[in-house]
């Protein structure tokens, strides 16, 4: 019987803290309290991703989630997902501009070429764009080299800057996928926050040579598209998941004194549906009806504000 | 291999025309029983499977030709008993296999579409040639069964080409001349919930009509694996929000899945009765589809926008 190679029962990264250098071990419950404006314990961010899914999905190295999964022209999922960006947008942005929310867009680059008159749209709407990498076919993985990878993030970057006109200082990945120099590049060009990694509820810094980054991770328990999407629970389970998050995070903010943040991620593909709107309508009904214990907050200011007091004392 | 297959232009939701259905009906509701055939023993096809196990698949076979041999009856008292009628998804196969089902359709003036030939072969790897093929016997045979001239598809188990509309549109012309009713309209695209104008190569005029994807019960049941109840939760809440926005409202039933539910107290017998029977007849206006995409072409009505 051949034996693994003994290199397999050596551990060479097996040490106190991780087993990289990207980020500092710590638990939340030790950290400096945050303080959020007006004292107010829970921030809030809502963050709408808008996607494009290729209909001619190469799927390297691996399928998008939501994307193709029929043989081409898979025409049944591409214009499901069209139908967000088409439709089901326009159904959130009524609603939010309705309540006067400040909503944070994570955009497919992509979009920015196809779809300029979205683009537009939500820039006179937006309380902050994030780069969401170019399409949903085009992933961020350890296949590509590192110029590769540097390239086609400068791209993302500059199209988006110039479509909208803003600085574009956030990034969330397609299916929140990495390479091992992803942290380094979105420092290197200029990006200070990402969203990707789920590891916390607060944001925490990340050490990269390139430069200042901070991880503010969105929740995907509770995103839309994990809920119903893969766990395929109800529209009502998620409503349930929701307010159960906002009301366990205010209350532990309240308990602690330290503030606490909440990302609501959705897609409007998924929640923009006419049997889903109204569901969306309730996390925001719930959260109007807190918003004595909210601060409605865009993702870059709730960085900025975290920053300013963490990085300082 | 094309990035997005170019049906369609930009058209945001927002602050559309308002269309004006007969009658100032609020919304354009129809039902699309899908009338299919899933063969025992298909030919092999390299792209998809048609059964999960090796053939005679027993259990999904059979499941189906429960639909046949029992669902459809079922269904077809409960559309009787709110007056609505039904606008087909037809595998055409079945106007041979079993000619009392489509005579029975007949008599109730409901509408025949092509849905291919039979719902286990797929449209993948066949040339234009054989395509035209298929969808050409499909429209006659709906012809020469119920001398209807075919106005829409849906391809087969939803596998398509990138000539599929293109190719419809040109063999119903073909056959029944181009300002004919015939290929019109395909609900092949969940990109809307309203019908939108499709470009095809010839020119010829065609329209999306949106079949509700996500509403569509063998979506529902086998692959979101909602339960019962709540699918007349989900239908409810879809028809409510068209309703307060004027629009259209479509519900796709296949006669096969009546084990899952209880007539005449199923969600869907529910839900019929409490939208056509709680709203007055001249609000919602049940139709064809044919009717609805022709209403469409002769122009949206422009009123202030509507909200929507």
């Amino acid at each position: 019987m051949s034996a693994l190679d003994k290199s397999y029962l050596q551990y060479d990264k097996r040490r106190y803290g991780y087993d990289h250098d990207w980020y500092n071990w710590s638990m939340l419950g030790q950290r400096e309290p945050v303080v959020w404006p007006n004292n107010k314990p829970l921030a809030v961010w809502i963050n709408v991703s808008l996607q494009q899914f290729p209909l001619n999905q190469q799927g390297k190295p691996f399928k998008p989630p939501f994307g193709m999964t029929m043989p081409y022209p898979d025409l049944r999922h591409f214009s499901l997902r069209d139908y967000g960006n088409r439709v089901g947008i326009y159904r959130f942005l009524k609603l939010f501009e309705q309540q006067r929310l400040p909503v944070t867009y994570a955009v497919n680059a992509a979009l920015a070429e196809l779809l300029p008159v979205l683009l537009a749209r939500i820039g006179e709407s937006a309380a902050e764009i994030v780069a969401h990498g170019w399409d949903m076919d085009h992933m961020h993985t350890a296949e590509m080299s590192v110029d590769e990878e540097s390239a086609l993030m400068a791209r993302v970057l500059q199209t988006l800057r110039q479509a909208t006109g803003k600085p574009v200082t956030g990034w969330l990945s397609p299916a929140r996928s990495q390479s091992w120099n992803t942290l380094s590049l979105l420092a290197e060009h200029g990006v200070s926050y990402c969203m990707d990694w789920v590891n916390d509820d607060l944001p925490y810094p990340v050490q990269v040579a390139s430069g200042p980054l901070t991880m503010l991770p969105l929740n995907a328990e509770i995103e839309d598209s994990f809920v119903m999407g893969s766990n395929l629970h109800s529209e009502d389970e998620w409503v349930d998941q929701v307010t159960d998050a906002v009301d366990f995070m205010a209350c532990e903010a309240i308990a602690t004194g330290a503030g606490r943040m909440l990302g609501i991620s959705l897609h409007p593909w998924l929640t923009g549906q006419p049997h889903r709107i109204g569901c969306v309508e309730r996390v925001v009904a719930h959260l109007m009806a807190n918003q004595d214990k909210i601060w409605f907050a865009s993702a870059g200011q709730i960085v900025e504000t975290f920053n300013k007091q963490q990085l300082s004392s | 291999m094309k990035p997005n297959p170019g049906y369609y232009d930009y058209w945001p939701y927002e602050n559309r025309p308002k269309i004006i259905w007969p009658g100032g009906a609020k919304v354009a509701f129809w039902i699309a029983p899908n009338i299919e055939f899933y063969e025992l023993d298909p030919p092999a096809n390299a792209q998809r499977k048609a059964w999960p196990t090796p053939q005679p698949s027993v259990p999904g076979y059979s499941i189906r030709d429960y639909g046949n041999r029992v669902g459809h009856e079922r269904q077809m008292q409960v559309l009787d008993r709110y007056g609505v009628r039904g606008s087909i998804s037809l595998s055409t196969a079945l106007c041979e296999h079993h000619p009392e089902i489509i005579e029975a359709c007949k008599a109730r003036h409901w509408e025949f579409f092509s849905h291919g030939i039979y719902n286990t072969r797929y449209t993948y790897g066949m040339t234009p040639e054989q395509e035209r093929e298929m969808i050409r016997d499909s429209i006659e045979t709906i012809y020469r069964h119920t001398g209807q001239q075919c106005s829409g598809y849906l391809a087969p188990a939803l596998s398509h080409s990138d000539d599929t509309l293109d190719i419809f549109s040109e063999v119903a012309a073909d056959i029944f001349g181009a300002d004919s009713q015939a290929g019109l309209y395909t609900c092949d695209l969940f990109h809307d919930d309203q019908p939108t104008p499709i470009k095809l190569r010839s020119g010829r005029r065609f329209i999306s009509m949106p079949y509700s994807l996500e509403m569509n019960d063998t979506i529902v049941y086998t692959v979101n694996k909602v339960t019962p109840r709540h699918y007349l939760t989900m239908l409810k809440r879809h028809f409510d929000r068209l309703y307060a926005h004027i629009t259209i409202k479509s519900v796709v039933l296949t006669a096969w899945l009546p084990s899952k539910r209880r007539w005449p107290t199923s969600p869907v017998t529910r839900m019929f009765g409490s939208v056509l029977g709680a709203k007055s007849p001249n609000i919602i206006w049940p139709i064809t589809m044919t009717k609805r995409s022709k209403i469409f072409r002769k122009g949206v009505a422009l009123t202030q926008p509507e909200n929507w």
